[in-house]
């Protein structure tokens, strides 16, 4: 149910690169353990992150959750719907529940990230 | 079918702007006797409002009983056992509550002349040398207020002494089984977090944790017995590890209700920890508190306390400001005061003896509870339980919510966060077999409930004014006024 196309991290997030451009989310795994999400807290449009640091967090009736960039650079584009509707978070995570789109400093970054097969296969260790 | 009336305690309750009737008023004036003055002439028109939108108006009877009424909703301590534990909610003997009314303390200035304030300074020194005491360590400073400005004052101590070595270092560990609250305390001393996992005991993975410390730890910032209430076995070989590394050791004492009395942190290496006085010595719990987060260190950190210091000479009790390397003040005044005074009646009614008793309670107690439900609840860990245990069940929200329905408070839900639908227990030190019997029998009785009749317990609680809550909704739409 993880797309292929996408690469992933052990803090479950995803990256989908086009060009020279990230989009980023968290997976399907993340969203059901959290719950259902009430809040999401995302960078500003032009923000510079840095692979492997908090970007913002993601809030449910449970707990929160800090979000961790896969991929460096600046900040292009932010999802705003998720501020009036957190909801689309648990509906599509791999769609229209994505979080921002990153124009990629380090482009060969991705490349080091999970796959969709060693994201399940970690998946199944951490749950067992 | 009859009309009841009178609003009783299980019925809910109408606003008091709901209440309202034109008219009604709380007061009556006596004839003015005086000449009259026009407000708006007195004070400029603009300053005078017209009418106030929807203002209740209502009798002082009114009022009474519908605040009483509200009183009545609370479930409280007094009325029975509040497994939150220590961290929310833990009984406070009432003689300490005296103590603390005495006139001369109740009235008692910050800025009364120190020779007429010398039983006060006595009071607080006497609390910074039981505190060292039962922590093992050298000197206290009683001035912040609250468990988390202890945090903050204590990671702001250890960068203090690390720069004074020339090197304030870069990262903070905290164990992922840690006080929620020491993550942020870190960053706000200006440190990065650096996460350690805990093993499958529940306990800290000192392998992990010697593969990262390096020169550029500062310190770990350690709860020890940690969040799952497990006692970290390895404390002496964590302090050995961080110490080799020049790196400091900083306990979270929240759960000092676990080892008050027998188990001293600066007899196994730690450096500095700060004391929450509502959860072990008896003070109020939140609800307008005030709290109160006394910090203890070692030698050689104490020159970095923060000013003033208590000096005693032989012409009394004063203040002491002339202390060069102090990391400066984290509060106006030295604490405060009401509540260092009900720790201490705490601490000098038990003794040490009583101290230790209390401890030994409050962990026969959490253990009780884990023998008597451990057959009907999945236990997370197998390691030995202090002062607290942690189960896990899938529907921990609903059991917690269906607890409403047979008289008590729930549990803490879904946290320690490393454990899947956790249902932590900390009954104290202060329930009687009794109490907790009826408090396990309801959970047990919960636990058949979920085998044979799961609809009920979803879809509680029944007994309450409220039926159960849209949370979600609640939280992604929050109506924040009255009437939307």
């Amino acid at each position: 149910m993880d797309p292929e196309n996408l690469r992933y991290t052990k803090e479950h997030e995803w990256v989908r690169v086009e060009g020279d451009t990230g989009t980023i989310g968290i997976t399907f795994h993340a969203q059901k353990e959290l719950g259902d999400i009430v809040y999401v807290d995302l960078p500003k449009q032009g923000a510079v992150v840095q692979q492997g640091k908090t970007i913002g967090s993601v809030e449910s009736v449970k707990a929160v959750s800090d979000i961790y960039t896969p991929v460096s650079g600046e900040v292009v584009e932010v999802n705003g719907s998720l501020v009036e509707s957190p909801e689309i978070l648990n509906k599509d995570p791999y769609g229209s529940g994505w979080l921002v789109k990153i124009k990629l400093s380090e482009p060969g970054e991705a490349g080091q990230l999970l796959t969709a097969a060693e994201y399940q296969a970690y998946v199944g260790t951490e749950s067992s | 079918m009859i009309k009841k009336v009178r609003p009783h305690p299980t019925q809910n309750e109408a606003l008091l702007f709901e209440t309202s009737s034109p008219g009604k008023a709380g007061y009556q004036l006596p004839e003015l006797d005086v000449p009259a003055v026009d407000p708006a002439e007195a004070l400029g028109a603009e300053h005078v409002r017209e009418e106030i939108p929807d203002f209740p108006e209502v009798s002082e009877v009114d009022v009474i009983r519908h605040f009483t009424r509200l009183s009545t909703w609370n479930y409280a301590i007094d009325l029975g056992l509040y497994p939150l534990g220590s961290c929310t909610m833990k009984y406070n003997p009432r003689v300490n509550e005296a103590v603390a009314r005495t006139e001369g303390l109740m009235w008692i200035h910050p800025y009364q002349p120190d020779a007429l304030s010398q039983g006060a300074f006595a009071i607080l020194a006497d609390l910074e040398k039981a505190l060292a005491e039962i922590t093992g360590m050298d000197a206290v400073t009683l001035q912040p207020a609250a468990g988390a400005h202890g945090e903050l004052t204590g990671i702001l101590l250890v960068r203090a002494a690390l720069e004074a070595q020339g090197n304030a270092r870069k990262r903070v560990i905290v164990p992922d089984s840690a006080h929620g609250t020491n993550p942020a305390s870190v960053r706000m001393a200006g440190y990065e977090v650096v996460n350690v996992a805990s093993n499958d005991r529940g306990m800290l993975d000192v392998d992990a944790l010697a593969r990262m410390v390096d020169e550029d730890i500062a310190a770990i910032m350690i709860t020890n017995p940690n969040t799952l209430g497990v006692f970290e076995e390895h404390i002496a070989e964590v302090a050995r590890i961080l110490h080799s590394k020049g790196a400091l050791v900083y306990m979270d004492g929240a759960n000092m209700n676990a080892l008050a009395g027998i188990s001293r942190p600066g007899d196994y290496g730690v450096d500095l920890m700060h004391l929450n006085l509502h959860k072990t010595f008896s003070t109020p719990h939140g609800g307008g508190g005030p709290g109160s987060g006394p910090v203890a260190v070692k030698k050689p950190i104490e020159p970095f306390l923060p000013l003033p210091r208590l000096q005693h000479a032989p012409s009394g009790w004063s203040w002491n400001y002339d202390r060069p390397q102090s990391m400066g003040r984290v509060r106006a005044f030295y604490g405060n005061f009401g509540v260092l005074v009900r720790a201490l009646a705490y601490i000098m009614a038990h003794g040490g003896d009583g101290l230790k008793r209390a401890t030994l309670d409050a962990l026969l107690n959490a253990n009780y509870l884990r023998k008597l439900l451990e057959s009907h609840y999945e236990i997370a860990y197998h390691a030995p339980s202090m002062h607290e245990c942690v189960f896990r069940h899938a529907s921990t929200g609903a059991i917690a919510k269906r607890l409403i329905d047979y008289g008590f408070h729930p549990y803490t839900v879904s946290f320690p966060l490393i454990v899947h639908g956790a249902m932590m227990i900390e009954p104290t030190e202060t329930e009687s077999k009794q109490e907790l019997d009826l408090f396990a029998d309801a959970l047990i009785s919960i636990a058949q409930e979920v085998e044979e009749n799961p609809e009920v317990v979803l879809a509680a609680p029944h007994s309450t004014r409220t039926t159960k809550v849209d949370e979600v909704a609640a939280a992604r739409k929050p109506i924040l006024k009255w009437r939307g």
